[in-house]
């Protein structure tokens, strides 16, 4: 397919120039690690890898995220706010949908309103309750109250399930957003065709037409990169990335904050009894995990789910230290030792399977016996997440702390997955949320980290790096925390060297 | 005699039709004994009891199971296959292109296996014991021995991935002409073929040996009958039996059973929709699948059967 090079002689820059002006043109194939007929272009139910691509190819939020996570205004020109609890927003003037109807005030109030439906089946339902009142104000003018102050409702906004789309759209065979790319196909678990959208409101896209598929088979999935007939792939295996590297092809290392936690419930038997969380903490020896289970494509986790990288991370903390006379001991005191304990993992968590070997091996040298229950993928979720008394997580990153304490720590989140309960907790989130003051807010969620680290039963040894693979001539790609393919959102940022000509 | 053909066939498609029936039951009834259900996937994660609740009323979940099943029949009574759980498109809309392309993969795998395993079976058989026999039955031995996704992974590698001479998916939206066709379908059809070859090999080379050592051969081979007509004529007319009901089951896995090179080349095909869909508690398009699986081996051992009762000696006096 021979590609329309816009950029002149530019076109024709060396890939060693470091910073080379995107070029037009050309075919991209992608190819996702999850697919299967539940896929889907209704933007309330996005739910695999491939639908949040779909998700950012075909429609926009009223706010988005950079790759370091800082919300900037998207399909809103202003979300502002007084007292934290109304918040009014201005649209962008000129955004078409791809029919040619133009964006208004109604379409994002039909959007939004949509999620509080139980039969939409939305996956932001509690996210979506927290809007009280969502109406129109005017053509371009939308005003949301919400039940509390919430200083990070903007970056909800930014999560790919609030995209916006037409009002009153109940159909979702196609898609009709304001997005850089038109739907031109679209079968469930086959494939999806993007048209470059050329009345796009902002920046890109650069590439004619995007083709995304899924390939859950592994070892399909580099093959078809190695060979050519992908030009990106994602999730690509550690144990893997040799081949990858030396075949040529590009490796990009996401640190996102995506976490595989394991969860000891505080309401059971098992952890009545003091010390077993600090025990099972101190066994856990998270640079062996990083080195054996994510052969170094991780970084390490200290009991608190804020990553690292985040300006938010409270690096005062002790870090974790693999200490198995003190795990010893404690399990001695709280009178544990010799007692077998049932862990129950699976390849739903990733990692989880060969994190629970590892920690079964560090229990058995001190005399503990963990019996390591695998169970299968399908159906972890449901029959064993947060049922078993002392089993593993796997968490997604959000686009803000208070979202992430929100969700699995708060005493009343359906998702607390230790049944951690702290009244002093809530009462600082609720400020935070409802601080202004970027400093005071710090203080709060290092604070709150702390707690984390120090009551409740969820242990998180590491952070999982992702990692996506891509042929030379695919250009434009850059490291994002919020998710794996530049946070799922390549598809405005990326070109092909030389136009893919 | 030939009319006593017609009520013999009559009752194989009447147990044929029973079967179908009761496959359907089934195939319900077990989808209903899984843990979980559509909401569960819809929702993961995310869940909570309320949006759970929500979910399956608007999906009719909350109905009793037998209510859902006899709902499901009438609608299928007039040709409606009923709507995903997941995506709420028809489930005809999904099954056809799908069915489309696993006939064709299927078909294209028969269209090389049959010939050929034909061929070398009988030859085998005619010269049984030599040394070609010999190399025959290793190679067949060998290659039903060998899981079908080695098979193909090893031909991705070797002539996708190092030597760059095929596609490593058999990308079908892709396919305009006969040469993208060949090169797309080459190593899954070959990989297809070679895993069903083995069987039919073995099947026809027994008949055959076993016909050939019957005495009405071993009268005509001494009134002077050719080696050629003698096979063809005398003998494979005896073994068509149990050969047409080797080619058949073979080809009826041709269908349903071929998961793992729909998964090693990402060909979008009925077996893999069968596995997302029970994956996902999906019902409606479970019961469609097994729908079609079942009447595709019901056609195809019916039709065996009719052949091999059309062809038995007694029934071909003149």
């Amino acid at each position: 397919m021979a590609g329309l090079a816009t950029g002149g002689a530019r076109g024709a820059v060396p890939s060693a120039v470091p910073v080379a002006a995107p070029v037009r043109g050309g075919h991209l194939r992608v190819a996702g690690a999850v697919g299967s007929t539940a896929e889907t272009l209704d933007p309330a139910r996005l739910s695999m890898a491939t639908d949040y691509v779909r998700g950012h190819m075909f429609y926009d939020g009223l706010t988005a995220l950079d790759d370091a996570l800082v919300v900037h205004p998207a399909l809103a020109e202003t979300i502002e706010s007084d007292d934290l609890t109304t918040w009014h927003i201005r649209l962008r003037r000129d955004v078409r949908f791809h029919d040619g109807a133009p964006l208004g005030a109604a379409d994002v109030v039909f959007s939004l309103a949509r999620h509080k439906i139980p039969s939409v089946g939305a996956q932001q339902y509690m996210l979506a309750r927290t809007m009280d009142t969502i109406r129109a104000t005017g053509p371009r003018d939308v005003e949301i109250v919400l039940t509390a102050p919430n200083v990070d409702f903007p970056a909800i906004l930014a999560m790919s399930n609030f995209a916006i789309i037409r009002d009153g759209t109940g159909r979702f065979e196609t898609a009709n957003g304001t997005g850089p790319f038109t739907c031109a196909e679209f079968v469930p678990g086959i494939r999806t065709l993007g048209r470059r959208n050329a009345a796009f409101w902002g920046d890109g896209p650069f590439v004619d037409s995007i083709e995304l598929i899924a390939i859950p088979d592994e070892m399909a999935r580099h093959n078809a990169l190695m060979s050519g007939d992908v030009d990106l792939i994602a999730s690509v295996n550690p144990r893997l990335v040799r081949m990858v590297q030396a075949g040529g092809f590009g490796l990009m290392e996401s640190p996102v904050g995506t976490y595989t936690d394991l969860a000891i419930r505080l309401d059971t038997p098992l952890a009545r009894a003091p010390g077993l969380v600090e025990a099972i903490k101190c066994l856990l020896d998270r640079e062996q995990i990083r080195r054996s289970v994510f052969l170094g494509y991780s970084r390490l986790g200290n009991d608190q789910p804020i990553a690292p990288e985040s300006p938010y991370c409270n690096h005062d903390l002790p870090p974790a230290v693999h200490d198995p006379d003190r795990a010893r001991f404690l399990l001695r005191r709280g009178g544990f030792l010799g007692e077998r304990i049932p862990l129950v993992c699976s390849p739903a968590a990733l990692g989880s399977v060969d994190i629970a070997v590892l920690l079964q091996y560090a229990a058995r040298r001190i005399g503990q016996d963990l019996a390591v229950r695998r169970v299968p993928a399908d159906g972890y979720w449901t029959q064993y997440w947060m049922k078993a008394p002392f089993g593993f997580g796997n968490v997604n990153p959000r686009p803000a702390p208070s979202l992430i304490f929100e969700m699995g720590f708060a005493s009343a989140s359906p998702w607390n997955e230790s049944r951690w309960r702290d009244p002093r907790f809530d009462a600082m989130l609720a400020e935070a949320r409802a601080t202004r003051d970027d400093a005071r807010r710090r203080q709060l969620y290092g604070d709150m980290q702390a707690m984390i680290k120090g009551g409740s039963g969820v242990c998180i040894p590491n952070f999982t790096t992702s990692l996506d693979g891509y042929a030379p001539h695919v250009r434009g790609l850059r490291p994002s925390q919020a998710g794996q393919l530049m946070g799922y959102d390549f598809a405005r940022f990326v070109w092909l060297d030389g136009g893919g000509a | 005699m030939r009319r006593a053909l017609v009520p013999l066939v009559g009752r194989r498609f009447a147990t044929a039709a029973l079967s179908l029936v009761f496959v359907v039951v089934a195939v319900f009834a077990i989808t209903s004994l899984l843990p979980g259900d559509a909401t569960d996937s819809v929702l993961g994660q995310s869940a909570t009891p309320q949006s759970v609740q929500a979910l399956r009323h608007s999906l009719h979940l909350d109905r009793p199971a037998p209510l859902r099943f006899v709902l499901w029949l009438g609608g299928l009574l007039h040709g409606d296959f009923g709507r995903s759980l997941l995506n709420g498109l028809p489930v005809a809309d999904m099954l056809r292109p799908r069915l489309h392309n696993s006939l064709l993969l299927a078909g294209a795998s028969a269209l090389l296996a049959v010939p050929v395993s034909l061929l070398l079976g009988i030859t085998a058989a005619v010269w049984r014991d030599t040394l070609y026999d010999r190399g025959v039955t290793v190679l067949t031995l060998g290659l039903v021995s060998v899981p079908e996704f080695v098979i193909a992974t090893l031909a991705v590698f070797v002539f996708a991935t190092r030597l760059h001479l095929l596609p490593a998916l058999s990308d079908i939206g892709g396919v305009h002409t006969l040469w993208q066709f060949l090169r797309a379908f080459f190593m899954p059809v070959a990989s297809l073929a070679l895993v069903t070859l083995a069987q039919m090999v073995r099947m026809t080379r027994a008949a055959m040996v076993d016909t050939l050592s019957a005495p009405y051969v071993e009268m005509a081979r001494l009134k002077g009958v050719g080696p050629v007509r003698l096979v063809v004529v005398h003998a494979l007319p005896n073994a068509v039996g149990p050969v047409v009901n080797a080619v058949a089951l073979s080809l009826s896995s041709l269908l349903g059973g071929v998961v793992v090179i729909e998964a090693v080349f990402a060909y979008p095909g009925v077996a893999g929709l069968m596995v997302d869909a029970v994956t996902a508690r999906d019902v409606p398009t479970v019961q469609a699948c097994a729908l079609v699986f079942c009447l595709a081996y019901l056609v195809l051992t019916t039709l065996a059967d009719i052949v091999t009762i059309a062809t038995l000696p007694g029934r071909r006096a003149p």
